[in-house]
């Protein structure tokens, strides 16, 4: 048995089929995985994100601790609440993680990790701070709940208590405000507008069964990847790890090369690799042949192997198989995807796939 | 719990099988294979004609979640693919055992039907796989 999330009693009343997930028992779909991506593009989901970690970062060194730790530089978040996306690299320039940091007062910062990377990543985070004046608290006592969708942020905000509820309407993406005990991020996985909710984890089942009485469709962590596919946002230990680091990953614009004496770990790596000119290019394929691309089959090229699928599956929105893929640099438009030993034809976009409940590709 | 029809017979793999009463059977999934696979999104159907042997990988089930062989439950020949399964793949999660069947088959020795499992003893089978 994996470890619960405190909502987990509500996805076993919703009868949802639960899967084990980086050490957790989460909810894979309520019954239709297909309706529950849907809900979220024409409507509201919610997900259960409680097995992600919030770690806060606090101190006077806080800022120049987060400036040596990740790859995107948080000396960009003037505004308070505002997030930034970013990679934590190894001294190789693979990733450890990523992850988002929220800035919320000088010296104060909260970043949110991977579930299954979380202690991995604790561990990291320490080891590397041993020479700044911060301190480091994962905060396992918090639930999390998304509520993405075009209507999310309409039923979901007369959810929120009246200390936080006004801050949270007036929100820009990618901010986030909190009061005592809530944090609510404008942000999510989902290529939708909505809300990431932090909130204590006895108050979760609550909000989760008003969120429902709502009409917000649950959602499992089947949507969720059907969803950040469409998205075209990376998924950790699959799409960049520790041996592929940002720039092979379409993740090159998260590292924050200016200003060009601030010291990140991987700094060097990275410079390394992309004056080397050797590397590979990341790119989003539409089959237009029969079939569902998945993760691990081989990418060709006029017949030869020219790279990797990182994630692939099939996009409810387009009808049709999506892929993110890696791929030798110089091979564009058409290719060919190895299933089962066919080559069946694809073609070379540029992700997202989906934005906002439309199609961002010509298809 | 999924149904299980009596009338029909089964594979250990989640194959149903129906006697056609005219020398041909034919094959689908179980309700229970159906539920486990989520979403289907795509079938890759044997062409009519090919020859099969038992427990061959003759199709695929893809669903959201992953792709899935279909093994024939005895060997044979393939009379007929449902073509329906081509645009609408879901039809195999709506209708299991009618509209959603795979393919029909003309078995090479028809004694072979009577070799698979009944309902019963499928139905056990799904059971202890459970447990």
């Amino acid at each position: 048995m994996g470890l619960r999330t405190p909502l987990f009693s509500e996805h076993e009343r919703l009868g949802a089929r639960i899967v084990a997930f980086g050490g957790w028992d989460m909810p894979l779909h309520y019954g239709s995985q297909l309706e529950e991506h849907h809900a979220v593009r024409r409507a509201a989901g919610m997900f259960d994100v409680s097995h992600m970690q919030p770690v806060d970062i606090h101190g006077a060194g806080a800022e120049a601790y987060l400036r040596h730790l990740l790859a995107n530089d948080v000396a960009k978040l003037k505004a308070p609440g505002k997030a930034l996306y970013t990679c934590m690299l190894n001294a190789a320039g693979g990733v450890v993680d990523d992850l988002i940091v929220y800035a919320r007062a000088p010296g104060r910062y909260r970043a949110v990790v991977n579930a299954a990377t979380a202690d991995k990543d604790l561990d990291w985070m320490q080891r590397h701070a041993a020479d700044f004046e911060v301190q480091i608290d994962r905060r396992s006592d918090l639930a999390m709940i998304a509520v993405q969708g075009p209507q999310a942020r309409d039923k979901a905000l007369p959810l929120l208590p009246a200390d936080i509820h006004d801050q949270a309407g007036q929100l820009k993406p990618f901010f986030a405000a909190e009061s005592t005990a809530w944090f609510v991020g404008r942000t999510g996985y989902t290529g939708e507008d909505g809300f990431e909710i932090m909130l204590p984890a006895e108050d979760a089942p609550g909000v989760w069964s008003a969120l429902h009485e709502a009409g917000v469709q649950p959602c499992g962590l089947g949507a969720r990847d059907t969803l950040r596919l469409e998205a075209g946002m990376n998924l950790y230990g699959q799409d960049m790890d520790e041996e592929t680091g940002p720039l092979e990953s379409g993740l090159g614009w998260t590292v924050a090369w200016e200003p060009a004496d601030r010291d990140f770990i991987g700094r060097d790596a990275l410079r390394r690799l992309r004056d080397s000119g050797a590397l590979r290019s990341f790119v989003g394929l539409v089959l237009t042949g029969r079939g569902v691309i998945r993760s691990h089959q081989k990418v060709l090229f006029e017949g030869q192997a020219a790279g990797e699928i990182t994630s692939g599956g099939f996009s409810p929105t387009l009808e049709r198989s999506i892929a993110l893929a890696r791929v030798q640099a110089g091979i564009a438009d058409h290719c060919e995807v190895e299933i089962r030993g066919k080559a069946v034809p694809a073609r070379i976009v540029q992700p997202p796939f989906v934005r906002h409940g439309k199609a961002r590709i010509a298809l | 719990m999924s149904e299980v029809p009596a009338d029909l017979r089964y594979t250990k793999t989640h194959e149903w099988v129906k006697d056609n009463g005219d020398g041909t059977l034919t094959v689908g999934v179980t309700d229970h294979a159906q539920e486990a696979l989520g979403d289907i999104v795509f079938v890759e159907t044997p062409e009519a004609g090919r020859t099969l042997e038992a427990d061959e990988a003759c199709a695929v089930v893809e669903s959201v979640k992953a792709a899935s062989d279909i093994y024939a439950p005895l060997a044979g020949e393939v009379v007929e693919a449902n073509a329906v399964l081509a645009d609408t793949p879901e039809t195999i999660n709506t209708s299991p055992y009618e509209d959603g069947w795979i393919f029909r088959i003309s078995p090479a020795d028809p004694a072979a039907f009577g070799a698979l499992l009944d309902a019963a003893t499928y139905e056990q089978a799904v059971e202890d796989e459970e447990d």
